[in-house]
């Protein structure tokens, strides 16, 4: 199972712990993500579902969309992109 | 009445309080959030908060206990679509309850141009599916905000008639519905956009409505602030004529409406819509008592060298009687008059840019 780790910023609104769910894509496993923590879902994606655009997503070291493999071992960062003032 | 302001400011929520001593910041809540509507339910006492948040989308919270404690609730959000760019919904940009006679309802417009309904408190919301068919709407346009597309930005139910709904949409024109929701149709007859081609200047879809607001007592009077230039309905928004004696200029953002009396209303000025700063750097209030034929200024208490201050759409508010006004700007002042605009205090001069006041 792949681990899920979200942004200390997130945390601010809404509960979001390390998280370990299984899945073969970003995308599968963040919705497991999303069924044990159904309110964290629209902080994640719009309501199309796409990743919202100031939310950045990495598989270890590397950005990653919704459509990327993961492995069982990978750690996936739901992180925030830098904007505003 | 009057007694309690509900602010919304781009970095959190003040509840605002008249004691003894003046009036106050009594408490804070969101601080560091993006908020864009605060609104007082007074047929439950229920308080809500509209957040736009800017990494993680919008959410509303809810307080069952005068603003003590609060607890996220279902924010609007558009059906799932097969298409690859549908709608997503922005910024909550207005929030009202429903009628009198239908507890429990409230509705929100959104950026995006989404008009959406709830029946349980905001425990759910459904898309206005009436509004958002209607083949006019690819003719909206951005500008109702800071992102291209298309805002709801006033919600108007008749108090006489809870199905009766006026909205106003930035840019898109005014919208009425009789039928609660079902049908709607475009009321902008007698408004006209400067900012478009001649053949196009009256065309209904293009009009720029920034604010409506109803006489509550008199509810086929409407006062409107377009983006070039101030309106008046008397039938209910069927019709709409200029108001050419507004001063010092035409351009502004907000307005309000006297609750009882429907020959006055209050405005907030700016130079024109590309320099949006006080004209000559004196923050007024125009006010009118004679249904248009002329008006005021009121400059009392307020600062009349250097002020940029921009009063925006949801940034002025009148209390039921008509004589307290709450006006917070872009700058992060905060006033109140308690003589119907006549003088004005300055309750808050720190606060962030507020997008939104009004009365509980």
């Amino acid at each position: 199972m792949a681990r899920v780790a979200f942004t200390g910023n997130l945390k601010r609104h809404v509960d979001c712990p390390v998280a370990q769910a299984a899945g073969a894509t970003v995308e599968a496993v963040l919705e497991n993500v999303f069924a044990a923590n159904p309110r964290l879902r629209s902080y994640v994606v719009d309501d199309q579902g796409r990743v919202r655009k100031h939310v950045n997503l990495y598989v270890n070291d590397k950005r990653a969309a919704l459509r990327d493999a993961v492995g069982a071992d990978d750690e996936i960062f739901v992180f925030q992109a830098l904007s505003g003032g | 009445m009057g007694k309690r302001i509900l602010v919304a400011t781009r970095k959190g929520f003040f509840d605002v309080r008249r004691g003894r001593g003046g009036w106050r910041i009594a408490r804070t809540a969101f601080l560091g959030d993006i908020l864009s509507q605060a609104m007082y339910d007074r047929r439950d006492g229920t308080l809500y908060v509209a957040q736009s948040l800017g990494h993680f989308g919008v959410k509303l919270q809810r307080s069952n206990d005068g603003g003590r404690t609060w607890a996220e609730i279902a924010a609007p959000a558009f059906p799932k679509t097969a298409k690859k760019h549908g709608p997503s919904v922005d910024y909550l940009f207005s929030l009202e309850t429903g009628g009198a006679d239908e507890p429990g309802v409230l509705w929100c417009g959104t950026v995006s141009g989404g008009l959406f309904r709830s029946a349980d408190r905001g425990d759910s919301w459904a898309l206005n599916t009436g509004l958002w068919n209607v083949p006019a709407r690819k003719e909206w346009n951005g500008g109702g905000f800071n992102v291209d597309k298309p805002g709801i930005d006033t919600i108007l139910v008749d108090p006489r008639d809870s199905k009766r709904i006026v909205v106003g949409i930035s840019t898109g024109g005014v919208w009425q519905t009789a039928d609660g929701g079902k049908s709607w149709r475009n009321s902008s007859r007698g408004l006209y956009a400067e900012y478009m081609p001649p053949a196009k200047r009256e065309d209904p879809n293009a009009q720029d409505v920034h604010r409506i607001a109803r006489c509550a007592a008199a509810p086929d009077v409407l006062w409107l602030q377009h983006h070039n230039g101030v309106f008046r309905s008397t039938d209910g928004g069927e019709t709409w004529a200029e108001v050419t004696t507004i001063k010092p200029a035409k351009f502004g953002f907000a307005v309000a409406a006297h609750p009882t009396d429907p020959a006055t209303a209050w405005f907030v000025p700016g130079v024109k819509d590309e320099c949006r700063i006080p004209v000559g750097g004196k923050l007024v209030v125009a006010r009118t008592r004679d249904a248009a034929r002329s008006f005021k200024l009121l400059t009392k208490g307020l600062p009349q060298r250097h002020a940029y201050d921009l009063v925006l759409r949801h940034g002025l508010d009148v209390n039921a009687s008509g004589t307290v006004l709450a006006m917070g700007s872009s700058t992060g002042h905060l006033w109140v008059s308690e003589s119907g605009g006549d003088d004005w205090t300055l309750v808050g001069a720190n606060l962030p840019p507020i997008a939104s006041v009004r009365f509980a």
